[in-house]
């Protein structure tokens, strides 16, 4: 077994916590006195210094380091969390994932230039009376005695920097305590044997101090006394001479002290930490090509069971045939539970939106309202990511091109904040993401302008408004009177459709003037699970996508014999065009006695599928089809049946436009 | 052409004076395929008919949870069609078509045995006499009185993946 790159695990794990960082950024500026959202960025900061520091990225832990402390005061109330300071720390966030990302680059002015803004943004929002109670803070003495697990530093714990984070506190002195060193002989060199007497004057709560330990907190022990409030006077160098209450066992300095009064010793429970890992010990990280593997061994498992059930429910052996039952169900479990943990929901997506819309806010001066539905829409993991640039870049551009100016959208009677509307939803085996604003809408004539002035259709060119639209896809096309620094980043809506062309989506606009356009990307499930009905043509078993399915219905003997010149059956007063998917896949059988239509359809175009016989529900993982099969558009994939045969899934889509094409081409005969 | 074919003789045997080979039978020519390409032989599996699928990649079978086209050899050299008998085995191999590795599986015969091909024993086919399209064999090799056909998959398959692509181009013109 080999061990992950612990620098890209770290990586990984710091991407996530900017992000949470990120996200309680993003919901204080909401909300600007939320305590919890305060403390869960303040977390995050610091659990991003610490671990940063362990694994060697020093400059984004000094950068931290600063914001962390900026939000400490916040946490205390010393400061009063302001917009000016959320801006602020936002940039700092994006400064430390450049560090995270190529921690050897040189930052160093902007690390300066972003702390000068820190720093500005805290002392702005500090107020003269708080300035006032910091200048003369009230200092305790505490009195510390942790020890470390004997094989702390074999695990990588370097007790040196904890004692580097108890100075910055405030006036320290540390005191190791050797008496548990063992004779040379006993010694490993590897075992930590020291523990330490502290004494610290500070006035930061014993808060801080926990937060220390804060990562090492499960296993160590630590005790912490408060010692009566000490003033700096008290504490002068002189006052060290009198030595008053030895730190027991036995130091070996003279431990000093100037309190009278000792409060019981605390022993710390770890108060937040203890929640937080459980929590992270829920979530494991693996690769996405395991996941690959482990679902292909289930679906080995799943035949062999298959088997397994034939030969038992062959014999008489009663026994044999009650673990077989066992076994079919535990495989059959294993392989919903397997089916379900590619999948992630869109809400990872669309989190990060919010973000770039509360910066095209500030940037464009527009008041924009970013609304999300459908988050729990589960798409496929590679799916997602494959998406999120397309996405941007239809957020940027709705925001850039579509809304309009506060003042144009008073004047225009509509409400003076933008609305951008981000949803998922599944149909017909399709995941549908839409982006809507509320804007202008896309200008006819402006597109049909550029376009034939860059030569993309002749003049005067009789185009209906969704060819009109497609039009702003093609390469090089921007209707934008000027270049802002919203566009221009690289990505233009040529690559959006390219992009999702890949992914064999199809993007489509609608749009009104004055009130906004809508476009849509429906992207296919490729390695998604989908619920299919499973129907038999001739010998052979296909899948049909059941969000597509409308209704089954039985094909009469007369409705048969009638339709023999014209595919259709009339359907509650609506004629539906059928296709034989007996002759289509010229199966070279004779047809069942009871055909059964299936009728499916893609939003309002509908299409009967004629079946020899429907045999019910499957759920399917989609296989991609070989290569070598590129040029068969009937099928979208393939599945394995429970009995380890293949069945083929068919392209609705694909179906649809064949049946409408013929019902067209009956129509021009008819 | 006699060029290009010693050309892609040199490729396979890249130097080297043996080859590891598997050796087959279909419809009654022994064939060889370089060894390390096999990933699996396999007694026959169900077979799913593809509709609308070129002849020569008909059907897919379920290779350990993997859809993967079977191929027939026997259409690429005009041979004729064999029932399946007891002997007859699936051989799972990995080509490269365009850059990408694709498994797919080899409908054959009878497998016969892992062996080794001397590189003097082989010679380009012949540009004449033959029925079958010289750029689809790799080289015969003389084995006592026999010959054993190396074909050229990367050519065969190539071929059928050009077919494909020609009558995808020219389905969306006509669309």
């Amino acid at each position: 077994m080999s061990f992950p790159d612990p620098i890209a695990v770290f990586r990984t794990e710091a991407a996530e916590l900017l992000e949470q960082i990120e996200a309680g950024l993003l919901d204080l500026n909401v909300n600007l006195g939320d305590k919890d959202r305060i403390d869960a960025v303040f977390r995050g900061l610091h659990t991003l210094k610490g671990s940063g520091a362990m694994f060697g990225f020093d400059a984004l832990a000094a950068f931290t380091h600063h914001c962390e402390t900026a939000f400490d005061r916040v946490r205390k109330g010393e400061v009063p969390a302001t917009q000016a300071l959320v801006t602020a720390v936002l940039e700092a966030k994006d400064h430390m994932r450049a560090l995270v990302e190529t921690p050897a680059g040189d930052h160093e002015a902007t690390s300066e230039a972003l702390l000068a803004n820190l720093r500005a943004a805290v002392e702005g929002a500090d107020n003269p009376s708080a300035a006032q109670a910091l200048s003369a803070p009230a200092r305790t003495l505490f009195k510390i005695r942790f020890s470390l697990p004997q094989n702390a530093m074999a695990n990588g714990t370097n007790p040196l920097p904890l004692l580097d984070e108890l100075r910055e506190l405030g006036e320290c002195r540390i005191v190791a305590d050797r008496s548990a060193i063992p004779s040379l002989d006993l010694l490993s060199p590897t075992d930590l044997h020291i523990s330490w007497n502290v004494e610290l004057l500070t006035s930061q709560p014993r808060s801080a101090i926990e937060d220390v330990f804060i990562f090492v907190m499960d296993d160590m022990q630590l005790e912490i006394t408060a010692v009566e409030a000490a003033t700096s006077a008290a504490r002068s160098p002189e006052s060290r001479e009198t030595p008053v209450q030895p730190v027991e066992p036995v130091a070996t300095e003279p431990v000093t002290a100037s309190a009278s009064r000792v409060s019981a010793p605390v022993t710390v429970a770890p108060l937040p930490t203890d929640a937080k890992a459980s929590k992270t010990s829920e979530n494991v990280r693996v690769p996405a090509e395991k996941l690959d593997e482990l679902m292909d061994r289930v679906g080995e498992l799943v035949i062999a069971q298959s088997r397994l059930s034939q030969l038992a429910g062959g014999s008489g052996d009663l026994q044999l045939r009650a673990v077989s039952e066992d076994v079919e169900r535990l495989s059959g479990e294993l392989r919903d539970t397997m089916m379900v943990l590619r999948m992630v929901p869109v809400t990872q997506l669309f989190g990060r939106f919010r973000r770039l819309v509360h910066d095209l806010s500030h940037e464009t001066g527009k008041m924009i309202e970013l609304v999300t539905e459908g988050e729990s829409t589960e798409v496929d993991k590679s799916v997602i990511e494959r998406l999120a640039d397309p996405l941007v870049h239809l957020v940027r551009n709705s925001c850039d091109h579509g809304l309009e100016t506060p003042d144009e959208r008073l004047a225009a009677g509509k409400p003076q904040a933008g609305r951008i509307m981000l949803s998922a939803r599944q149909q017909a085996g399709e995941v549908i993401i839409t982006i809507k604003d509320d804007g202008r809408g896309i200008n006819r004539e402006r597109v049909r302008a550029k376009a034939e002035a860059s030569g993309l259709i002749p003049p005067n060119a009789n185009l209906t408004d969704q060819e009109l639209y497609q039009l702003i896809f093609q390469p090089g096309f921007s209707t934008a009177q000027q270049v802002t620094n919203l566009s221009g980043r690289g990505v233009g809506m040529d690559v959006v459709k390219r992009t999702i062309d890949a992914l064999r989506g199809t993007i489509n606009v609608a749009s009104h003037a004055g009130q906004g356009s809508e476009i849509s990307l429906a992207i296919p499930l490729t390695l998604a699970i989908i619920d299919g009905l499973l129907v038999r043509v001739g010998a052979g078993r296909y899948v049909i996508p059941l969000s597509a399915v409308e209704e089954c219905l039985e094909l009469s003997i007369e409705e048969d014999m009638r339709s023999r010149g014209r595919s259709f059956i009339s359907l509650r007063d609506s004629l539906v065009p059928f296709l034989r998917l007996r002759d289509l896949f010229r199966t070279g059988t004779k047809p069942d006695p009871f055909q059964k239509v299936v009728v499916i359809s893609t939003g309002s175009e509908r299409v009967g599928l004629v079946v020899d016989q429907i045999i019910g529900d499957h759920q399917t993982v989609i296989k991609a089809m070989s290569k070598l099969h590129h040029d068969v558009a009937t099928f979208s994939g393939a599945t394995i049946l429970g009995d380890g045969d293949v069945a083929l899934i068919l392209d609705v889509g694909h179906l649809v436009t064949e049946g409408q094409q013929q019902e067209a081409h009956l129509r021009a005969a008819g | 052409m006699n060029e290009a074919v010693r050309k892609i003789s040199e490729d396979l045997w890249n130097g080297r004076n043996e080859l590891e080979v598997l050796t087959f039978d279909i419809a009654g020519e022994m064939f060889a395929l370089e060894a390390v390409i096999v990933q699996e032989i396999l007694d026959l599996l169900p077979e799913t008919v593809v509709p609308g699928a070129k002849a020569f990649v008909g059907c897919v079978i379920n290779f350990r949870g993997k859809v993967i086209p079977l191929a027939d050899i026997r259409l690429a050299f005009g041979m004729e069609a064999t029932k399946p008998t007891i002997d007859s085995r699936i051989i799972v191999i990995a080509i490269n078509i365009d850059g990408e590795p694709v498994l797919a599986g080899i409908r054959t015969d009878k497998v016969h045995e892992v062996t080794t091909l001397l590189r003097a024993a082989g010679e380009p086919p012949p540009s004449v006499g033959m029925r079958w399209r010289p750029d689809f064999i790799e080289c015969l090799v003389k084995r006592g009185t026999e010959f054993i056909i190396v074909p050229n998959l990367n050519a065969i398959f190539a071929a059928e993946a050009d077919r494909i692509n020609s009558s995808i181009s020219h389905g969306s013109a006509q669309r």
